[in-house]
């Protein structure tokens, strides 16, 4: 049941990042460029994302548990401190060189394999060097 | 800039989309879809019941969009350097790493939760990125 879920969620993702556009650096670096031909359409995707998700974790907030019995997770940091905004930092920069964040870089290595592969190789890297737990 | 409401359809879906699969697992498994925990945790262990099985959900949608989409999906990408690619994704394996999120797990999780912390995260990483392009455009590397 609960591995269901989360295939379907995976699934779900995968599907919505690569309609909404995400997985294009050409498309992404359209959104972030404000002083060229700004494409503002990519801030819709956050938009309507929002809007969908907020009331079912609003639903799942009232009820104190998920469906499955299992208590809701929360994050195991919670303080504004410099290495959500340092890393965050180092994110947007990666983000605004490359035009590929993490969830649309897994997709497009369905798509251009070599050049996802590079950036994916080097991003789990990160992710594995980032921290110890 | 001409605009056409049109161009907003696919965001719109796409978005809602996520949200729900956002919204699937944390009101199905109380568990946050974020892509770079899901990576690093899901790679490396202990909990290997459910994020492998969302990897595999977004893997079945990668060969989805192949078959149905094409290259036109990853527009840009095949233009990009293999070098800057590895230097970039390095930054955004670290970065998310560091800040515990990325567009997912705070652009959508963290803010439809309402945190506050996603909200520095997802304005830190918004303005850098937006500032890198402003720099890339200044200086030729558009």
């Amino acid at each position: 049941m609960r591995g269901a879920a989360a295939l379907l969620a995976g699934l779900l993702f995968g599907i919505g990042l690569a309609i909404s556009g995400m997985t294009s650096p050409d498309k992404v670096i359209g959104f972030l460029d404000i002083t060229g031909a700004w494409d503002p359409s990519l801030a819709f995707v956050m938009g309507a994302g929002l809007l969908v998700a907020a009331p079912l974790f609003l639903i799942a907030r009232r009820r104190g548990a998920a469906l499955s019995g299992d208590a809701l997770g929360e994050p195991a940091e919670q303080t504004i401190d410099a290495k959500l905004i340092g890393g965050s930092a180092l994110f947007g920069l990666g983000w605004g060189v490359s035009g590929l964040c993490p969830g649309p870089a897994l997709i497009d290595l369905f798509i251009q394999p070599v050049q996802a592969g590079a950036f994916c190789a080097a991003m789990i890297a990160g992710l594995l060097i980032s921290r110890r737990d | 800039m001409a605009f056409d409401p049109a161009s907003l359809i696919a965001p719109i879906v796409g978005g809602a989309l996520i949200g729900l699969s956002a919204g699937v697992l944390r009101l199905g498994n109380g568990q946050i879809a974020g892509i770079s925990g899901i990576l690093r945790i899901g790679l490396r262990g202990p909990d290997r019941s459910w994020r492998p099985a969302f990897l595999l959900g977004v893997a079945l949608a990668g060969l989805l969009a192949a078959w149905r989409g094409g290259p036109e999906l990853a527009a840009g990408l095949e233009r990009a350097s293999l070098p800057v690619l590895v230097v970039a994704g390095l930054l955004v394996g670290v970065g998310t790493g560091l800040g515990n999120g990325c567009t997912s797990g705070h652009g959508i999780c963290g803010l439809a939760r309402f945190s506050k912390r996603s909200l520095v995260a997802v304005l830190t990483f918004m303005a850098v990125a937006v500032l890198t392009v402003l720099v890339r455009r200044a200086g030729g590397w558009l």
